[in-house]
């Protein structure tokens, strides 16, 4: 399609300027335009710190040094991280099909749930040798979160069911069922928590090696961060060496084009909402597994809710959702510190806005004309 | 004053006063391409003039400018005697001057009566619409408009839904009234209706701008005709009593042939493809394909003439696996694929050109690359296993885009930054380059400038000549007669005329429906 | 377990939603969808409630909440009309920020206390009605009578006014409306933000009227989400609106009551002996709100009505469709 003039706007300059549509978008665009949107953010946080008498410089530096000052903040950071991969890499995978999945929430509490049944039922024990343990702890994981975004998945693509709320409603019903089990069946001693697994439903940790390797004391940094880069690897190949990448990408660009190439959308957009909650389900059963070692509520301080922000972020690319993720991780591991508490959910609802508003840079061009 | 001057002026003042609308040296710029060059028009009060011109002739432009839409670079314009300039649609609307678009703008949802009374400033706040609905039913008493106020927009055919737009500007009052090509959404039967109007709204006073690139049209509705080529004048206010459809057509065109193309005699091979009495009905439910039984052999091209509408897009969709027939058998190559997925006809060799190239044949934001393996990433040596193999595909794309010349930076540009040419050109790049066995083609020039309709022209024979069967459908008469071995001609869903003969009074009649009326006739004279 | 009072507080609490779903329904009918009302109404909760501890007065802290949701509104409307960005994530983004700056803001505040209420009374024949008269009219908060008046009023100004017509217009075929005149961009920048400030009145209604009091997230519990589905529900009709947003209040109050009882219609109650039954209980109303929308989205296929049609996409100015 042809470029139209957009109005120009006369000042009473001795040049115009003249705002028309892109045509062709260089390539360093789009990171510097992401760059940019981060600093823009950060300095209307500080704004905000600075109206509710925090001190925005101190925080920040706080921030850097809480998350990256030495080999034992990072791997904090990094455990941090470990979900927000998978979350990001979740939520990435349905934006490209524009599946709104903002159910990656209760996605991750459904893998984590799964997860927890395995070793809380009795199916296994102490004895059970670890990878059989795990393996079957994965397993479930993973079908817990699918089946939680099948649901809205077949909601969408058989009766037209909006999934951005049938995916948010599952959150809800997700954290509940949850509790109850938290609660009511395998609570320990009354208290909000089941008891703590047996070492076999541990996954490894860098400490664990600490006899081995003397710098490794004391770092929590566990095997869930390992999945986690490989289903990155993976999606990464999904999306961008697979056949049914190309699909999902054709379909989120123009599904009456992709009916008319033969694609079946129905059956795409169930297997992708299919795996995307089984990514978020990953993420629960890797914090189950890695970090907290129960069942207990409150596992997530919202991970579903900034995968969001880091799939946008990482412009729905999986392995810049590796790096965001880091990124992110150090933010919310530092700015656990900060008060007021609501201050990260700010900062990330700044930056998303942010971004959004910048996309408007990359499909239009300001030219300055002298007259 | 001597008796000459007064003279002068009584006969100035009398020219003046037929003139409704004087057009001066309109200059229009777009980028890259000069829509008005140095134009001249003039539009009688109570006439009805046609402004006829290909696609890209610069018709268009010429009167939005005319009815508030631009302003020209350079050139007047005076309306009724005074100097005009329109900031806005509605400041030209007050001046008497309306536009009807190709692209109705009408509310689908809402009644006629909301539509018509849509952005004006009565009534105040509360809105009494039995009392509008009265006077809008007047209204189109008056001029043999015959509408039902209370109706909703989405439930009227849309002949009846270019009733409201012309009651629209008639409750305004506008004195000129300006319709951009309002024949080609028309059934026959309402394309006769219109013309009825136009003659009693010119007969009031009405002076009318009646833009189309239909020759025959032109010749039976207007008084005059204003001819333009690439942007200027070729002929200016011509009567039509005066002139001939060739003639006309050397001033549009420039040359007394369009072009002529190398089609060779040969003998029709297998039968590709054979429909037999299948039914099909359209989006809102109702029929729009009635027993319809046709077969086309490799190595021809069966042309499918009609007015748009009236079973064209169903058909294609019915042959693509892109809709459901209620009954009836669709054999490619011998096999039964009706109602059977999009995939298994791509499957089967059947490649299609879709009508809609934006919306239905291209992903907008995706790469050349990626638009041009829409049908064979399925395939070695794009695809193996799992996987798809990028390079192959842009090498591909690379050589199909020298081989098609398709202009653009490169094969990653995106789709929606080429021009509708290209697009189509991409587009057929796609699907020929399959070495299909049977080609559904749906209107592949619509809104091509001329040296890419001949470019697809050729290609099409050029496949021809390869052996694929091709269905062709178009809405050019002259396109159809020149690829086509044998022409079909669809009217509400039924095959009316199967010839080989270029008949146009023929053709035309059976896409008017004439054919069928006059059965209808003897049938009651029985 | 006494329907009356289910109702009656049913229809206290379903005040909130309606607000929230008129909002909405205002702001989707003129073409822009905003999914922020959840951080709106939260914005709108803290607001009233901050507002009116720090001035006693209930009806500045109203006014804070409805002009600072229509702020972030605003904010909505510039990168989604002006700057033409997606639709749903910019809603999202509103949440976050909404949330976001409420929890920020909001800090130390669940510790104020109890402040100045709005009147609350009945009306004096109509609550003398039985049954609906003291469901509807029986000491009630006034904001309860104002959602009585304003569904009318709205059905009446979308459906029977001018004004009403333009916003129909908007969005269904903002191309035609602006080829006839209408200035689409301020008319959707009008609605949307109008939209913003009823959800900073649903959140006042929580906190001053319904649940004083401020609770962080849990104020609202994902209400505004419920909000967005019961547009679907309500078909974009103020009346079905209401008719929602009530049911649900009550099924929010059943609920809660239907866990009180040791016997529960005859027989034991099972929420009482296991009371972590319960949970399941909290999974209704998103359950249903499901439930919801799968009949809203069949209806819609069935009535060929819908959504507005534009809903969803910016509107560009100068391109022709072809």
């Amino acid at each position: 399609m042809a470029t139209t003039t957009a109005p120009t706007k006369s000042s009473g300059l001795p040049f115009t300027i003249k705002i028309e549509p892109r045509l062709e978008v260089p390539g360093w665009l789009s990171p510097a335009v992401s760059l940019g949107a981060i600093v823009v953010a950060l300095l209307l946080g500080a704004v905000v710190l600075i109206a509710v008498g925090g001190d925005p410089v101190a925080s920040y530096l706080h921030i850097a040094e809480a998350a990256f000052g030495d080999i034992g903040v990072f791997s904090d950071t990094l455990v941090m991280a470990t979900p927000l991969i998978f979350v990001g890499l979740a939520c990435s995978l349905a934006f490209r099909m524009k599946l709104w999945n903002i159910g990656a929430e209760g996605q991750f509490y459904m893998g984590a749930l799964g997860a927890s049944a395995v070793v809380l039922s009795g199916l296994v024990g102490e004895e059970t040798p670890k990878p059989l343990v795990l393996g079957l702890m994965l397993i479930a994981g993973v079908i817990g979160g699918a089946l939680w975004g099948f649901i809205p998945g077949w909601l969408k693509a058989k009766l037209n069911v909006n999934e951005i709320i049938t995916t948010l409603m599952l959150n809800y019903i997700a954290i509940a069922l949850a509790n109850y089990f938290v609660f009511g069946v395998w609570s320990e001693g009354g208290f909000q928590m089941s008891r703590t697994f047996p070492k076999s439903a541990w996954l490894p940790r860098l400490l664990d090696y600490a006899k081995e390797v003397p710098l490794f004391r004391g770092l929590t940094t566990h095997f869930g961060l390992v999945l986690a880069v490989v289903a990155a690897v993976i999606v990464w190949y999904i999306l961008y060496r697979s056949r049914w990448g190309y699909e999902i990408r054709l379909i989120g660009d123009n599904p009456r084009a992709a009916e008319y190439a033969g694609i079946n959308i129905v059956r795409n957009s169930v297997l992708v909402l299919m795996t995307s909650g089984a990514l978020a389900g990953l993420a629960g059963m890797s914090e189950i597994a890695g970090v907290v070692h129960r069942l207990q509520t409150s596992i997530s301080p919202g991970y579903g809710f900034t995968g969001i922000i880091i799939a946008w972020l990482a412009k729905l690319n999986p392995i810049a959702v590796i790096l965001v993720s880091v990124l992110f991780g150090g933010l919310i591991l530092a700015g656990r510190e900060i008060q007021p508490s609501g201050v990260p959910r700010l900062i990330q609802g700044i930056i998303l806005f942010m971004l959004i508003a910048s996309d408007v840079l990359m499909r239009y061009r300001i030219r300055i004309e002298r007259r | 004053m001597t008796e000459v001057q007064n003279a002068a002026n009584e006969m100035q003042a009398a020219v003046e006063m037929r003139a409704a609308v004087e057009m001066r040296g309109i200059v229009k710029r777009f980028p890259g391409v000069l829509a008005n060059d140095q134009v001249d028009f003039d539009l009688r009060v109570g006439e009805i003039h046609a402004l006829l011109g290909e696609n890209g002739a610069g018709k268009s432009t010429l009167m939005s400018a005319l009815a508030g839409l631009y302003k020209p670079e350079a050139g007047s314009i005076t309306v009724f005697g005074k100097a005009a300039s329109f900031n806005s649609p509605r400041d030209a609307i007050a001046h008497g001057i309306g536009m009807i678009h190709q692209h109705f703008t009408l509310i689908p949802s809402q009644t006629v009566t909301e539509n018509i009374l849509l952005g004006l400033d009565e009534p105040r706040f509360f809105m009494r619409l039995s009392d509008y609905d009265k006077r809008m039913a007047e209204l189109g008493e008056r001029f043999g408009l015959k509408i039902a106020p209370q109706t909703k927009v989405w439930q009227l055919s849309v002949g009846e839904q270019q009733r409201v737009e012309i009651l629209k500007m008639l409750y305004r009052g506008v004195r000129v009234l300006i319709m951009d090509e309002p024949t080609a959404v028309l059934a026959p039967q309402e394309i006769e209706g219109l013309i009825k109007t136009l003659r009693a709204m010119a007969s009031e006073g009405k002076s009318i701008v009646f833009i189309s690139h239909k020759l025959n049209e032109v010749m039976h509705v207007a008084d005059r005709v204003t001819v333009l080529r690439q942007g200027k004048v070729t002929a200016a206010g011509l009567p039509t009593a005066e002139t001939s459809i060739p003639e006309l057509a050397k001033l549009m065109v420039g040359r007394s042939v369009i072009f002529s193309l190398d089609k060779k005699p040969q003998q029709p091979g297998e039968v590709m493809l054979e429909l037999k009495d299948v039914c099909a009905d359209n989006d809102k439910g109702l029929p729009a394909l009635k027993n319809i039984s046709l077969t086309v052999r490799a190595g021809e091209v069966i042309g499918v003439a009609g007015v748009a509408g009236n079973g064209q897009r169903e058909l294609a969709e019915v042959i693509t696996g892109l809709r459901h027939c209620t009954s009836g058998q669709v054999l490619v190559n011998g096999e039964d694929v009706a109602n059977q997925s999009a995939l298994a006809a791509i499957r089967k060799g059947v490649s299609h050109v879709p009508e809609d190239r934006t919306h239905v044949g291209s992903a907008p934001n995706l790469s050349i690359t990626d638009n041009v393996i829409m049908k064979s990433y399925r395939q070695s040596p794009l695809a193996s296993g799992w996987s798809l193999n990028y390079v192959a595909a842009r090498k591909k794309a690379e050589t199909l885009k020298d081989e098609y010349s398709i202009l653009a930076p490169s094969v990653d540009t995106q789709a929606r930054l080429l021009s509708g040419g290209n697009l189509q050109r991409a587009i057929l790049a796609r699907e020929l380059s399959a070495k299909p066995k049977l080609l559904i083609a749906m209107q592949p020039t619509r809104g091509l400038d001329v040296g890419a309709i001949e470019g697809v022209q050729r290609l099409l024979l050029a496949q021809r000549e390869a052996g694929a069967a091709i269905l062709l459908s178009s809405e050019e008469l002259e396109e159809l007669f020149a690829l086509s071995d044998r022409i079909l001609v669809m009217y509400e869903g039924e095959i009316v005329g199967d010839l080989v003969e270029h008949d146009l009074v023929q053709i035309g009649l059976m896409m008017t429906g004439g054919k069928k009326n006059e059965e209808r006739k003897e049938k009651r004279e029985e | 377990m006494d329907p009356i009072i289910i109702l009656q507080a049913g229809v206290a609490s379903g005040t909130v939603l309606l607000f929230a779903t008129l909002g909405e329904i205002f702001s989707e009918r003129a073409g822009v969808l905003n999914l922020g009302v959840e951080g709106m109404m939260l914005m709108g909760a803290m607001a009233a409630f901050s507002a009116t501890v720090s001035t006693g007065n209930p009806w500045l802290g109203l006014l804070m909440a409805m002009m600072l949701a229509g702020v972030l509104a605003l904010l909505h409307g510039i990168v989604t009309i002006h700057f033409q960005a997606d639709q749903v994530v910019s809603g999202l983004a509103l949440t976050f920020l909404g949330t976001g700056l409420s929890l920020v803001f909001g800090e130390g505040l669940s510790k104020a206390g109890t402040t100045a209420a709005l009147p609350k009374f009945s009306i004096p024949v109509l609550s003398a009605i039985p049954v609906a008269g003291d469901i509807f009219f029986n000491d009630q908060s006034i904001l309860v009578y104002l959602g009585y008046l304003f569904v009318p009023a709205a059905w009446f100004f979308i459906n029977r006014t001018r004004p009403g017509l333009h916003l129909r217009a908007v969005g269904e075929n903002p191309t035609a409306a602006d080829a006839m005149g209408l200035n689409v961009y301020r008319l959707r920048y009008a609605y949307v933000i109008f939209g913003g400030m009823l959800c900073g009145l649903a959140g006042g209604t929580i906190s001053l009227a319904v649940s004083p009091g401020w609770f962080s997230e849990l104020t609202t519990s994902g209400q505004g989400w419920i909000a967005v589905g019961l547009v679907i529900f309500a078909q974009w009709d103020p009346w079905r609106a209401a008719f929602g947003s009530y049911a649900f209040g009550a099924l929010r109050r059943a609920i809660l009551d239907i866990q009180g009882p040791q016997v529960l219609f005859g027989f034991p109650n099972p929420f009482f002996f296991n009371p972590y039954y319960g949970f399941f209980m909290q999974m209704l109303p998103y359950a249903f709100t499901i439930v919801v929308l799968i009949l809203g989205s069949r209806g819609a296929l069935r009535r060929r009505l819908g959504a507005p049609a534009a809903l969803g996409v910016p509107y560009v100015r100068g391109e022709r469709g072809h």
